[in-house]
């Protein structure tokens, strides 16, 4: 659904993504996981054209995205730090999100009422904790039952009980055959959702597997000792690093 | 593009700035056509409170609105919305609420006291002045990221044409008073939409007859109808070309 070939970006003299390729697929659960600064919000905004790579080339449904805009009708973002205009209102931005989509597709309400901000409608954007804003954000990602859902630190914020109820329903849309990207550190948080895994460095894409694959080819049960059990590995193969 | 614009409009109207910019006109214009016996006069008073207040207004609130919609274009871009068509429509409500206010604060005045051609051209002519700062606040915002240095350019831009170029016009008269350089000015002119705007008035007033032979100069250019579209075109350049150099940093801008 999502491929992506030979991605470049700089910013200034800083490689943020070097030659990065990927192929991202309907009915994943994909996690892009990796230290801070490695360019995986960059690539996130690369593929929601927020960020324009040097060079390569990125496509939606083996079309090229470059001077498009459609295909975001086809994705829910949910950004790491939702930024929204300060004296609107959460009704507001949602009411506004919904005018500018247009849309007569029935709206996926369920985040909406899980997380209650009907009763703080009014509230002013400025006045909002971190985790409120979070949760706007998830419920404008979830809103238009896009097939692409882009999570950026979804979790990252949130009080237990609500980062469940988005956990729950990352779980129902992945059941409903969705592309699901999401970039966490929290490990054990992700145990129970994805099904291939990302790990980046540096800019590069370090390793793109299966988790089935990985459990079995390091002999671990959780995600977070597969992964520590590779790293060692990789770093034994390239002893000048 | 037209749910964008209404949204960024009804925005800027529950900014109280707006109208208060437009109360501040209609006092000064109705005050200085009440203080002044002839309409010729107020319309004097009126051309420099016009040339000074509109220009400094429209590109100081444009840079610090354009810095204040930056979390609102980064929400837009996530959306399936292109990414001209937010710049466009930033423009357009922008733009047009500033020569709303103009209208409403001293169109008015003007159409009511001066119903000569003049008042009318003044009114065009503050319209289109209004486009051309807002359209150089898009220019000095997209330049940096930083909202302090922004607002600095902007001030700049306003402080440049409405003060400094005028006195660098000056020292050139006078150092080069011996030499023929009067067709030459009129070229000059050109370079400040201030000064164009403030001529093509002037022009048009009986006090012109008092501008010597630099003005008879500018006669000859500015009061034919090939002046007057010359002039009005580069006012429009003026706008256009800040924009346009803009448009293309926007599309190629990382959010």
């Amino acid at each position: 659904m999502i491929q992506i070939t030979d991605l470049n970006k700089k910013f200034g003299k800083l490689e943020v993504l070097k030659n990065v390729n990927l192929n991202c697929n309907k009915g994943e659960c994909i996690a892009l996981i990796g230290p801070n600064g490695c360019g995986k919000t960059t690539l996130i905004k690369s593929i929601l054209g927020m960020v324009l790579p040097d060079k390569g080339l990125i496509t939606f449904n083996e079309k090229p995205i470059k001077k498009e805009y459609l295909y975001r009708e086809k994705i829910g973002y949910m950004p790491q730090i939702g930024r929204y205009p300060d004296n609107m209102t959460i009704g507001q931005v949602i009411e506004m999100i919904k005018q500018i989509r247009n849309t007569d597709q029935e709206l996926d309400e369920d985040l909406l009422k899980a997380f209650e901000l009907e009763k703080m409608s009014d509230k002013k954007m400025r006045t909002l904790s971190g985790g409120t804003t979070q949760k706007v954000s998830a419920t404008l990602a979830f809103l238009f039952n896009p097939d692409v859902l882009i999570l950026d630190e979804p979790t990252a914020g949130l009080d237990p009980l609500a980062s469940e109820i988005l956990k729950d329903k990352i779980i129902r849309e992945k059941e409903k055959g969705k592309l699901i990207l999401i970039t966490s550190h929290l490990l054990s948080e992700l145990d129970d959702l994805i099904t291939e895994i990302i790990f980046m460095q540096e800019g590069n894409v370090l390793f793109h597997k299966n988790i089935a694959e990985l459990k079995s080819e390091t002999h671990e049960h959780k995600i977070s000792k597969a992964i520590a059990k590779i790293l060692k590995r990789t770093r034994k193969n390239e002893p000048n690093h | 593009m037209n749910r964008i614009i209404k949204i960024i409009l009804l925005d800027i109207l529950k900014n109280k700035i707006v109208l208060g910019y437009t109360l501040i006109l209609a006092i000064l214009s109705w005050s200085s056509f009440a203080l002044e016996d002839n309409s010729a006069k107020g319309l004097l008073t009126i051309l420099n409170v016009i040339l000074f207040t509109v220009p400094l207004v429209s590109i100081l609130f444009s840079t610090i609105y354009l810095y204040n919609s930056s979390e609102f274009i980064e929400l837009l871009l996530s959306q399936p919305v292109k990414r001209q068509k937010i710049w466009f429509s930033l423009f357009i409500g922008l733009s047009s609420s500033m020569v709303f206010s103009f209208l409403a604060g001293a169109g008015i005045p003007l159409l009511i006291n001066a119903t000569d051609s003049v008042g009318v051209m003044m009114i065009i002519v503050g319209c289109l002045v209004s486009v051309v700062f807002v359209a150089l606040a898009f220019l000095s915002s997209i330049l940096t990221r930083d909202k302090a240095k922004g607002i600095g350019i902007a001030i700049i831009i306003w402080l440049y044409f409405a003060l400094l170029f005028d006195g660098m016009v000056l020292f050139l008269l006078f150092q080069f008073a011996d030499y023929p350089i009067e067709t030459a000015m009129v070229g000059i002119t050109g370079l400040s939409p201030i000064d164009l705007a403030r001529i093509q008035i002037l022009l048009h007033l009986d006090v012109s007859a008092m501008m010597g032979y630099t003005g008879a100069i500018f006669k000859d250019f500015f009061g034919t109808s090939v002046g007057l579209i010359v002039s009005f075109l580069l006012l429009s350049l003026w706008a256009v070309v800040p924009f346009y150099i803009s448009l293309k940093k926007f599309n190629r801008k990382d959010l």
